[in-house]
Parts: structure tokens; C-alpha cells; sequence
């Protein structure tokens, strides 16, 4: 079958005036496509923006970082965590240890963490994170000093009462003065400021700004030993994560004496840990979602199909002329595909259309960076072709199968 | 030999029945004739004109069209010769309601691929033959029956057809109108065209030079003027 260029235009132009006769129908029945492209377009974004804000959340947290600690990061059930609970502490031992043995990392830091309050003069700060670690903490938790230094390991040995604070913390205490040299108050105990950290934004809504940074050692004697600590620990090579995560297990279970046969009592956490369980998380919603869309988009294509149906009973007489006049089946067939397409196009331009004022709108309402992206544009071509092609087949092919007798002689 | 039919037999199903509708019709016409088909309802002339126009196909015979059999082709070859050798004058006019005069003229140059501008032209000139040169962009419903009816003569002799078969064609018009639709037919006629005229009024068959008249599925008499 061969259709000239001059028979398709024919039936391109059939196809806009019937859409323009019928301007309310064209419009109501594109109204179901519109609705199911905006969920499916609007569900996708939304989803990926999450995606997006979820991985550069964690990305906070070091793509390559182990952390090391009594506790994994993600358990299953109450009863898991009272387990976890009661298992001896990681200590300062622990850490020189594999400091000192584990071959394969490049940086091994230490970290406890508390609240305190800090003070400057009459200005004092509430809940305060206060981390205790080493230098090695600069490259491991990408706390850089933006003026001043990190404090070195003798000073470490030594238990000085140094500390580094963190941009909100010297823009709220400090404002304008320059905060290197001063002393202030963290809880009960003075510490002479060496350095003010780099802004690192939030993380999952926390400010990462509102913290300051003392020797591990200072730590442990001033507040406590009863603190968790976490070992964080980098590659020397980070496609050697693994190597390292066995070598890591292995000093452990040698330095807490643990026989053969018996389970870990410690947990190396990563990053992708996280990003497993929320992918996990997300899946079932992503198929749900979608699956709502796709029924919306397939109840929208019906709708186009019983108003096709509708436009070839009412134009029987019209392709029984133009089949008479020499119209084949297939220019018949292209003239109705045509139109369905059209109907389907709108709904879907229409429906992206909004999508995207959407997207602005969430994006600029929540921190989620929700984007429509060029591969949804196309999707959404897909979808006119395939609905309009799909639901518009069956009319279209009534209505070039018809014989001119009979549709001439219809009422 | 324009047309030639070899005992051309039309059966119908209509439900359990078999109806009859043409029982063996030989016939042909040559080119240039100016003939009349007659025959009271259910003589099978609606079927014959059908077969004649290609809209149809014959149960059984031959049906050979300017040398080419008709009989067994399939449905876009038929229109594909209805387009070529077929000009249509239907009782109701049937013009195409939403377009211009012009377009509807145009519209079997559109199915075998004419270019715009030649369309325009061959419209243009077969309109001012039908004396509608000034209706071009008048669509159906503000023409006259009588100007409508043009339009479809118009449409029916754009692309030289072998044949203009006119199905009552003065059948919705006043006598006045009719006659005047009449005289257009014999002015074709005259120009070289073949036409055929299905008619159940024996006043408009008298325009004819030849008489066919049908009854029960045969041709009952067959009378050249």
C-alpha cells in the first residue's frame, strides 16, 4: 500500500478540521491522556528529585568511607537492637590497633560525638555537636579548615585543650571578630580556638555547621568514655573496599579475642548500606505509582477510542464519498489515525506542559531538586504515538474497511 | 469496447434468503453512448449501476472496463479505478458539507496525487464549464440544489473520466433545475463523454439515445433511439 505525500496532507488536514468542528469534544476527551500524563511525568520527577536529594545527602557520608562501630546502621527489629545494645564498646584500643595494622587504609580516624553547650563571653550556643577525634577527621568526615589548622597528633598525645569550630558556630558566637586565639566554653571545660571550618551545609536537615572539634584524648577525659565511638576508615585504593572491609573484620575479631564460629560483635556501615535499603524502600512505591499512571493513561486511551468511534459513525457518508471518489483503505486508515494522534498529542503536550510548572513549583517549595528531564519528553512521545496508534487502530480500521454502498446510503 | 458485461450475476444474503439481484445481464456500451437504465424498485438497477461504478463486485460473469476485467480486483484497486474512469453524479448531491465548492471539485485529483496548483486549475476550469466560476469558496449548504448539483458534475469530469454515471440525478431537483442539469448532461454528451443514467422517470431517460430497461435481474428491453 502507497500513499502519496498529497493524500497524506489530505488527511493531515481532514484530521484538524474534524479536531476544530468538535473543539469541547476534542478537548474533554483529551482530558483523561492530560490527567494520566501529568501522574506519570509528575511521579517520575518527584521520584528522581528524591533520588537525587536522597544520594547527595549520603554523599555526606563518603562514597568510599567505612565506619566502623558497635552498632550497624540498619536493623530490623527491636529485639535486633537490645542485641546490638549489649555488645562491648569500640574503644581508643581498638582504634590504635587497626591504626596500626590495617595495611590497606589510608586514613583511620576516631570519633565521639556529644552535645554541649558552647560559650564566648555573654554569647553561648545550645546543643552543639562536639566531635573528639584526630587530624585524620579533616579527611574522613571532609572537615577542612577554612582559617587557622587542624590540631597535630602530639598535641592529641598531649591532651590540649584545642578546638576547630564550625562556620555557624563563629558566626553566631563571633560574628565579625576573629575567633583563632580566643578561648571559650565548651560545657564545663575552656578550649583555645585554632581554626574555623569550612561550610558544609545540611544533611538530612541538620546543620553540619553547628559543631566544634577537640582531641579524642580530650574527649574521653572530659566527657566520658561512656560515649560511642565509630572508627572511620578510608582506602588506600577504593576499589580495594572490599579487601579492606576483610582485613578490617579480621584485626577486630583479634583484638576483642573472638573464637571461631562466633558471630562479629562490631559493624562495618557504609554509605551503600543506606542506599540499598532506600532503594529497597522506594521500588515498591516506584511500581505503585506507575502502575496508577499507566491505568490513568490507558482509561484516557479509551476515551479517545469511543470518540473515534463516535467521529467515523458520524462521517460514515464522508468516507463513503471519498472512497467512491478513489479514497483506498489505507488514506482512510491514515485520515483517522491522524486524528486520534492529534487528540492524544494535545493531551500529552498539554499534560508535560503542566508537569514541568509542577516540577518548578515543588522545587522551589521543598528541597527537593525535582526536574523533568529530556527522557520523560520523549517518553511522553512514546506515549501519544503508542495511545494514539494503539486505541485509534480499531476505528480507524472500521472506518476504511466500510463499503461505499452502504456508506453512502447512511443516514 | 467501453464496457462489456458477460452474464453478470449479483447474489445478496439477506439473512437466511439468497436475493437474486441480477440473474445474467449481458451488455455493452461503447464509447461516446448516452444511455438510460430504467426498470421499476427491486429490477436490480441500483445493483447494476453499483457493479457499473466499481463499488461493487459480480458473483459470478466478467465485467471488462475500458479492457480491463473489474471483476475479481480488490478494494483499493477498485478505487483506484473508480478514481480513474468513474465520474459519480449521486441523487443527494453528496458533497463533502465543510468543504468549498473548489475542494470538493478537487477532491479525486487529491486521491491520485495531482499537485496543488495543477489541482487548483483543473477546479477552477471544470467549475466555469459547469457555469460556477463565481462559486468557487461557496461551500454546499449556501448553493442552490440545482448549483450543488453542478458541483458534483463538476467533481464528477475533473479527472476525464471514461464513464459519468448519474444516479437519478435530477431526482431531488424541480423540474425547471432538472431540465437544466439535463441540458449540461447533453452538452457532455456532445463534448465526447459517455454517460450513463440511472432514472426511474421515463421523461429523463428520453434524453438518452439508447434505453436499457431492467426487470426481475435481466434485461428486459434494450432500444437503441
Amino acid at each position: 500500500m502507497q500513499i502519496s505525500k498529497i493524500e497524506l496532507g489530505e488527511g493531515l488536514k481532514i484530521a484538524l478540521n474534524a479536531l476544530k468542528t468538535n473543539r469541547m469534544r476534542t478537548i474533554l476527551t483529551t482530558l483523561g491522556i492530560f490527567i494520566g500524563v501529568i501522574v506519570v511525568t509528575v511521579i517520575i520527577s518527584v521520584i528522581q528529585g528524591l533520588n537525587a536529594y536522597v544520594k547527595k545527602e549520603m554523599s555526606g557520608l563518603g562514597a568510599d568511607t567505612l565506619y566502623l562501630s558497635k552498632m550497624p546502621w540498619i536493623f530490623r527489629s527491636y529485639e535486633e537492637y537490645l542485641e546490638y545494645v549489649k555488645r562491648r564498646p569500640i574503644e581508643e584500643k581498638h582504634y590504635k590497633f587497626i591504626l596500626e595494622h590495617a595495611t590497606l587504609a589510608d586514613v583511620v580516624a576516631p570519633e565521639l560525638d556529644t552535645r554541649k553547650t558552647v560559650k564566648y563571653q555573654n554569647e553561648s550556643l545550645d546543643n552543639v555537636t562536639v566531635v573528639g577525634t584526630t587530624d585524620a577527621y579533616s579527611v574522613t568526615a571532609d572537615a577542612v579548615p577554612e582559617q587557622g589548622r587542624f590540631f597535630n597528633m602530639p598535641e592529641v598525645e598531649f591532651r590540649k585543650n584545642l578546638c576547630l569550630i564550625g562556620s555557624e558556630v563563629s558566626e553566631k558566637l563571633f560574628q565579625d571578630e576573629n575567633p583563632i586565639g580566643k578561648r571559650m566554653k565548651i560545657g564545663a571545660h575552656h578550649f583555645t580556638i585554632i581554626g574555623v571550618l569550612m561550610k558544609k551545609g545540611q544533611v538530612f536537615g541538620e546543620s553540619q555547621d553547628n559543631t566544634v572539634i577537640i582531641p579524642y584524648t580530650v574527649f574521653e577525659k572530659q566527657y566520658g568514655r561512656r560515649n560511642y565511638m565509630t572508627i572511620l576508615i578510608k582506602p588506600k585504593d577504593p576499589r580495594q573496599l572490599e579487601a579492606l572491609i576483610d582485613q578490617l573484620t579480621g584485626l577486630m575479631r583479634r583484638a576483642r579475642g573472638l573464637e571461631a564460629g562466633k558471630p562479629d560483635d562490631f559493624a562495618i556501615n557504609q554509605q551503600s548500606q543506606l542506599m540499598d535499603l532506600y532503594n529497597q524502600l522506594t521500588r515498591v512505591l516506584w511500581i505503585v505509582l506507575i502502575g496508577i499512571g499507566s491505568i490513568s493513561l490507558v482509561v484516557g486511551g479509551i476515551g479517545i477510542m469511543n470518540i473515534m468511534l463516535v467521529s467515523v459513525t458520524e462521517r460514515t457518508r464522508e468516507i463513503g464519498i471519498r472512497k467512491a471518489i478513489g479514497a483506498k483503505r489505507s488514506i482512510i486508515m491514515w485520515q483517522f489515525l491522524v486524528e486520534s494522534m492529534f487528540i492524544s498529542g494535545i493531551g500529552v503536550l498539554l499534560g508535560i506542559l503542566v508537569s514541568i510548572a509542577i516540577a518548578l513549583i515543588v522545587r522551589s517549595a521543598t528541597p527537593l531538586p525535582v526536574n523533568i528531564s529530556t527522557w520523560v519528553l520523549f517518553l511522553g512521545v512514546g506515549f501519544t504515538v503508542t495511545i494514539g496508534l494503539f486505541f485509534g487502530l480499531y476505528p480507524a480500521s472500521k472506518a476504511a474497511r466500510l463499503d461505499p454502498i452502504v456508506a453512502l446510503r447512511y443516514e | 469496447m467501453l464496457i462489456e458485461l458477460k452474464n453478470i450475476v449479483k447474489d445478496y444474503q439477506l439473512g437466511m434468503d439468497t436475493v437474486h439481484a441480477l440473474r445474467g445481464v449481458d451488455l455493452k456500451i461503447q464509447k461516446n453512448e448516452y444511455v438510460a437504465i430504467m426498470g421499476p424498485s427491486g429490477s436490480g438497477k441500483s445493483t447494476l449501476m453499483n457493479l457499473l461504478g466499481c463499488l461493487d463486485t459480480p458473483s459470478s460473469g466478467i465485467y471488462r472496463l475500458n479492457g480491463s476485467n473489474v471483476s475479481e480486483m480488490d478494494d483499493d484497486h477498485l478505487a483506484e479505478i473508480r478514481n480513474r474512469e468513474i465520474g459519480f453524479v449521486f441523487q443527494n448531491f453528496n458533497l463533502l458539507p465543510r468543504a468549498s465548492s473548489a475542494h470538493n471539485v478537487e477532491l479525486p485529483l487529491i486521491y491520485n496525487g495531482t499537485p496543488a496548483a495543477k489541482r487548483k486549475e483543473l477546479a477552477e476550469k471544470a467549475l466555469k464549464k459547469v457555469g460556477l466560476g463565481d462559486r468557487m469558496h461557496h461551500r454546499p449548504n449556501e448553493l442552490s440544489g440545482g448549483q450543488r448539483q453542478r458541483v458534483a458534475v463538476a467533481r464528477a469530469l475533473i479527472n476525464n473520466p471514461s464513464i459519468i454515471l448519474a444516479d437519478e440525478p435530477t431526482g431531488n431537483l424541480d423540474t425547471r433545475t432538472g431540465d437544466e442539469i439535463m441540458d449540461l448532461f447533453e452538452e457532455l454528451h456532445e463534448s465526447g463523454n459517455t454517460i450513463i443514467l440511472v432514472t426511474h422517470e421515463e421523461y429523463i431517460a428520453e434524453h438518452s439515445d439508447r434505453i436499457i430497461r431492467l426487470r426481475d435481474g435481466k434485461i428486459e428491453r434494450d432500444e437503441a433511439k
